[in-house]
């Protein structure tokens, strides 16, 4: 049976990585590359690195690390962050990633998720939509949360996906950071049909959480979080020990 | 030496490192030659079959792996390299394959219940016949399958993964190898998996 993935998501500035609350006041926490060694050998199922960074010194960091985390983990690796064309795609492909997240870029070029699709193969194309009620609906946000769209969510998300996205991770801005539970409501109106991979982001602050993440929504494939597992306020092998003892099929 | 086939599909980086993270000298061949003066020859693969087969027919490597394959060397296909290794595949149109394993790759969305995600794609479990590339792990041992056809008519099966069904997960004719899943991005068990190959 298919095993529900537990994917820790580090975002790297400047070759450390980070994590906001609600995508604002970032802090460094670690070095990325013995975080991923760590949470590898944890029982981590995959990892998601986003690179923040904006300026070239920082993108060239962000490869480096990439590089020397692909050369000593060996589980997937999806990257994002500043993926806007094939030229990216190749770059953080040659570095050891496996699948690439597009967000922006895929807003602002309408036709990168096809054409990364045929290039590289569905399976290597990730859509990643932070999404936010906005009057009564769900808006698409853009540049790391901060830009509404206008984008209707479950339009876009359906786009993605008949272009080729093998993918989609949903992160609701909405419950990104306050780790009050995953946005259950949201992902039910926008991915119950999604014939691809959903991974759910936003919200995990507790092992409950996951619990009722995959209780409550079997078809969720994944759950993604990033400062309860960096903080250690969640423990991977206690939290896939406690999916299991509730009949979650996990990788232990 | 393990010579990796390089012929123009898919990302090596990573199957090089974990082969170097074990210690093993792999090396990237990019000519028939280099799959010759190997010790033995991994062939990777993602992408499309007749793609793929036209690639290693291009670069010569289609009849080297053929004849190093029947000279006795070990061979591991990996994913869509696995896939090659068969009689033929019906992915967009009938391509012939390397012949050196009998069976078909046929979409899995023939064989799994509907309503199943397909790609199947994630961590699933093996339960798999004794072969010297198992010999370290354990029966259920998970892992990472991304993959949207499979083995099908195939005698030679030596590992399987439920997914709706049973799918074929590794194949093996002599010291012809095949695994539909990513040993290199599966964690200690791909690792075992790979170390136990390079001791064939």
């Amino acid at each position: 049976m298919l095993r529900k993935r537990i994917i820790p998501c580090l975002d790297v500035r400047d070759g450390k990585v980070t994590k906001g609350v609600n995508f604002l006041g970032n802090r460094d926490i670690a070095d990325p590359v013995e975080l991923a060694d760590f949470y590898s050998k944890c029982g981590a199922d995959e990892l998601v690195f986003y690179d923040i960074t904006a300026s070239a010194e920082g993108r060239a960091l962000f490869t480096d690390v990439l590089k020397r985390v692909a050369s000593t983990v060996f589980i997937p690796l999806t990257v994002g962050g500043g993926i806007r064309t094939l030229d990216d795609f190749d770059r953080v492909l040659k570095c050891g990633a496996d699948k690439v997240s597009v967000n922006s870029g895929a807003i602002a070029d309408k036709t990168l998720i096809r054409r990364a699709a045929e290039r590289y193969g569905s399976q290597c194309v990730v859509i990643s939509a932070d999404v936010a009620r906005i009057d009564g609906g769900y808006r698409v946000f853009g540049r790391g949360g901060r830009d509404d769209t206008g984008i209707e969510a479950g339009k876009w998300i359906k786009y993605c996906v008949s272009e080729g996205a093998g993918e989609v991770v949903l992160n609701s801005i909405d419950t990104d950071g306050v780790k009050g539970g995953f946005d259950i409501e949201m992902l039910e109106a926008l991915c119950k049909s999604v014939p691809v991979p959903v991974i759910a982001s936003g919200g995990a602050g507790n092992t409950e959480d996951f619990i009722e993440l995959f209780k409550k929504l079997p078809w969720i494939d994944a759950g993604l979080a990033a400062s309860v597992f960096h903080y250690k306020e969640i423990s991977i092998p206690e939290l896939k020990a406690a999916l299991s003892e509730n009949g979650i099929p996990v990788r232990l | 030496m393990v010579a990796i086939a390089d012929y123009g599909v898919g990302n090596l980086f990573s199957l090089q490192s974990s082969l170097r993270s074990l210690g093993e000298e792999a090396k990237l061949a990019l000519r028939p030659e280099e799959l010759k003066s190997a010790d033995r020859i991994i062939l990777p693969g993602v992408g499309a079959f007749g793609d793929a087969a036209k690639k290693l027919r291009e670069t010569d490597m289609f009849d080297a792996l053929i004849e190093e394959a029947k000279a006795g060397k070990p061979i591991l296909g990996i994913c869509l390299g696995m896939q090659l290794l068969l009689e033929k595949s019906c992915e967009f149109g009938v391509h012939a394959g390397l012949e050196l394993i009998k069976g078909e790759v046929r979409p899995i969305a023939g064989v799994i219940p509907k309503g199943l995600k397909i790609p199947h794609i994630g961590w699933n479990g093996l339960n798999f016949k004794p072969h010297p590339i198992f010999k370290d792990i354990k029966q259920g041992d998970c892992v990472y399958f991304v993959h949207s056809f499979s083995a099908q008519n195939c005698p030679s099966v030596i590992a399987t993964t439920d997914y709706g069904a049973e799918l074929a997960a590794a194949v093996a004719n002599e010291n012809v190898i095949g695994c539909q899943f990513h040993p290199e991005k599966s964690g200690a068990v791909g690792l075992a998996i790979l170390k136990s190959f390079c001791e064939i």
